[in-house]
């Protein structure tokens, strides 16, 4: 959930109002967030400190419970004629040392830069990108995991970011749990997450090598990445090579699943919304995936994959939207590689969109009836990495994206294209500096040039990157 | 019908992987994440065992990329030895998240954490990471020390023998050999290090107290200010004027450190800088632990000697 709609229709009569109700429903989140921040590493680490009489008489029960408790072991040592130093319970122990049973990261962006765009948040479409001429704050974002019991993983990513009004916005990024020890090598996935369709877009922005998301995903799957509540089941197959298929079965409503029946469609279709309840298992959203690598030689390994996502849109009542995906990523390090470098990679997506738009009344004017017509979209991005030397990284990027046709023309779905060269600095893994410049093409707009500068910082745990 | 095409070709592959799988003989699958440690486990399993280490013996083992292969050969395991002091904390998890193997879970018999009894040196008091990165639970570094491979090889004998019963004499049998070679040979590596005592040395990265430790030599300084930061030019001036005053004449690098700085070092001091790779593998001839160790030896005692 966002604040405001970032990149268009500021238009809409409702916005502001819903936008306040928002905020505060954000605002109280916001501090629930902190104090549980706060609160949670004290507690786990038994450092919260009660006040005086309150302790005596938390002193007080302990011991009657601890006396029960020694009595009960007793008893079920009897019974079960059990021997050892049982009375040594874990109370007994002192605190632990380290920060409880979660591993407990913050990582925070920072973009500041300028544009010769006049309207940035038309070509930066990205809800972590940067937004206006001067300082944005996209991504400050909170990350918990560990192991929830033997049987599950969990893992949270709350994210806060100020918009271009300078107001914090807070979503739930990520909350979900994976299983360990499923049979058959299947593995489960179940909460909010972020689809696995190809590379880029179940990735957070700390591991991006750009500073902005690519056109192509941000014009299928919107400003934050396609996510949704749902399941996913995962099957690494007993080839002898890495091959894992997976499904994915979502929600299809929410901000996060533009493409599917986002309240923000309009700006695809340009219709009124065909608000309706999710009936049947075809009203979901599925998202399978197969994704397989080699090791070429020892020191080069490709991975591929290929994605879809299949779900109602909201055009019509019937009407559907597929999108499809295909990506590679191919990958050198020497044998005797220093901290990682140098190295070469070599990242690309293709996706394309079947958007089904069932005839429908004009959001615009209602007297105004759009054709049923087909949407159809595509577009690229491919980008090298060069690993220079320890911890100096630069890359290029090129990218299109083109829509066809139709009645309502969608300022999301012109033809355009960028170029972006950039140079990333890592003092540590734990900070970076980048400057991307961006050579942004727009069909019948023009073109634009910016300059964005990037630094990030991260403390507590970081996680490790997948390949 | 593209649904029934996917599925014939997963069924293909299956029946393929099926009958590669049972060609194998059934020699447990053990899997280390470092070249030393599957070193040890080969030494102890002998035929028993089928041992891949994870990382190259020239890499460092704080950066090795996550391979999607590593998920297929750790799904296949039936042991992994890691070294649990958070050298392999950057790649690891999200490998053993992937790969679906409660046999290798922690905890379970097939996971063996290779530190398990030892006393680790260096840990911190606090976790501050302007100290630069370091571990929480010590240096992780301790297979350097012959008498900590001990207890990794008693680690390994043990865990070993609950995983496969069968052979738990052979493994059993195989500690003892290899404990009485570690021996004999530990006494040798301390004579042929014995005329250095005291001597000072400098390496690149915090990854040798454990050797200097045992065979009584001291580290003056890291080219490295603090693990895992770059060296920098005020800093070098720094172990220069120290190796200088200290009369330390040797410097000690591994495959994957930038071997020109410590040249460079070595240059301004009169020093020589030795090749010493701590990983089985990485130099020619020196699969084995022994021979990687004697290489290592030999390498320190004759730089030392060219300074005497």
């Amino acid at each position: 959930m966002y604040v405001t709609k970032p990149t268009n229709a500021p238009s809409q009569v409702g916005g502001a109002e819903r936008g306040s109700r928002y905020n505060r429903r954000e605002w109280r989140l916001c501090l629930f967030c902190a104090v549980a921040v706060v609160v949670a590493p004290l507690a786990a680490a038994g450092q919260v400190a009660p006040s005086k009489s309150k302790q005596d008489s938390i002193a007080r029960a302990d011991s009657i419970a601890r006396a029960d408790s020694i009595a009960l072991v007793k008893q079920l040592e009897k019974e079960l004629g059990a021997g050892g130093d049982t009375a040594n319970a874990p109370a007994a122990q002192g605190p632990r040392a380290t920060g409880g049973y979660m591993n407990i990261g913050f990582v925070a962006l920072t973009d500041a830069g300028w544009s010769s765009a006049s309207d940035i948040g038309a070509i930066q479409r990205g809800d972590h990108d940067p937004h206006v001429n001067g300082f944005t704050m996209p991504n400050a974002e909170i990350s918990l995991d560990g192991a929830v019991d033997p049987y599950f993983k969990g893992f949270s990513n709350i994210v806060l970011k100020i918009d271009s009004a300078g107001e914090t916005g807070v979503e739930l990024e990520e909350a979900y749990a994976l299983t360990t020890s499923l049979p058959a090598n299947l593995q489960l996935k179940f909460g909010q997450f972020f689809a696995e369709f190809g590379r880029q877009n179940p990735q957070h922005p700390h591991s991006w090598a750009f500073v902005d998301v690519p056109l192509v995903l941000a014009r299928m799957f919107g400003p934050e990445g396609l996510r949704s509540q749902g399941l996913r089941l995962s099957w690494l197959l007993p080839t002898p090579f890495y091959t894992e298929a997976m499904v994915a079965v979502m929600n299809p409503t929410g901000g996060t699943a533009s493409s599917f029946r986002s309240p923000d469609s309009p700006d695809i279709h340009g219709g009124v919304l065909d608000d309706r309840p999710i009936n049947s298992l075809g009203d979901m959203l599925f998202v399978p995936r197969i994704n397989t690598s080699f090791d070429l030689t020892e020191t080069q390994t490709i991975v591929l994959g290929g994605s879809a996502a299949f779900g109602p849109n909201n055009s019509g009542p019937s009407a559907r939207t597929e999108v499809y995906g295909l990506d590679a990523y191919w990958k050198w390090k020497p044998a005797a590689a220093q901290a990682g470098f140098p190295f070469l990679s070599l990242q690309t997506e293709w996706l394309w969109r079947h958007y089904d738009a069932a005839q429908r009344a004009a959001e615009s004017d209602p007297l105004v009836t759009l054709p049923a017509e087909v949407l159809r979209d595509d577009g690229a991005y491919a980008q090298v990495l060069w690993g220079i030397k320890p911890r100096i990284v630069a890359g290029l990027r090129g990218e299109v994206a083109h829509g066809n046709g139709s009645a309502f023309i969608s300022e999301q779905r012109i033809n355009q294209s960028r170029i972006s060269p950039n140079l990333t600095w890592y003092p540590t893994e734990f900070s970076k500096f980048r400057v991307q410049y961006n050579y942004d093409n727009r069909r019948d707009i023009g073109t634009d040039h910016s300059i964005w500068f990037q630094f990030e910082f991260l403390l507590g745990a970081h996680a490790a990157h997948k390949f | 019908m593209r649904l029934i095409q996917l599925c014939k070709g997963i069924g293909i592959a299956l029946v393929a992987s099926f009958v590669v799988q049972s060609t194998a003989a059934a020699q447990i699958r053990v899997v280390a994440t470092t070249p030393d440690l599957a070193a040890v486990a080969r030494e102890i399993g002998g035929d028993r065992v089928n041992v891949v280490a994870l990382a190259k013996p020239t890499e460092d083992p704080h950066f090795v990329d996550a391979k999607p292969s590593f998920i297929v050969t750790l799904n296949r395991a039936d042991a992994l030895i890691d070294g649990g002091a958070e050298l392999e904390l950057g790649w690891l998890p999200p490998l053993l998240e992937n790969a679906r193997n409660g046999k290798i879970a922690a905890g379970a018999p097939g996971r063996i954490v290779a530190s398990e009894g030892i006393r680790l040196v260096e840990i911190p008091t606090s976790f501050d990471r302007s100290k630069g990165d370091i571990h929480s639970l010590g240096n992780p570094h301790f297979m350097i020390d012959p008498l900590n491979v001990k207890i990794v090889a008693r680690n390994i004998a043990t865990h070993f023998a609950q995983i496969d019963p069968k052979s738990a004499a052979t493994y059993s049998a195989n500690l003892s050999k290899f404990n009485t070679r570690l021996d004999t040979k530990l006494a040798q590596w301390q004579q042929q290090l014995a005329p250095f005592k005291g001597a000072k040395i400098v390496t690149y990265h915090r990854d040798f107290p454990y050797l200097a430790q045992r065979f009584g030599l001291v580290t003056l300084d890291e080219l490295e200010p603090k693990p895992g930061i770059a060296p920098s030019p005020a800093h070098l001036a720094q172990v220069i004027g120290k190796m200088k005053a200290n009369n330390a004449k040797v410097i000690l690098v591994q495959p994957f450190q930038n071997r020109k700085t410590a040249e460079t070092v070595a240059r301004q001091t009169g020093a020589v800088v030795i090749d010493a790779p701590q990983q089985p593998g990485a130099a020619a001839n020196a699969s084995t632990y022994f021979d990687s160790m004697d290489n290592l030896v030999r390498a320190i005692a004759s730089g030392l000697g060219a300074q005497k």
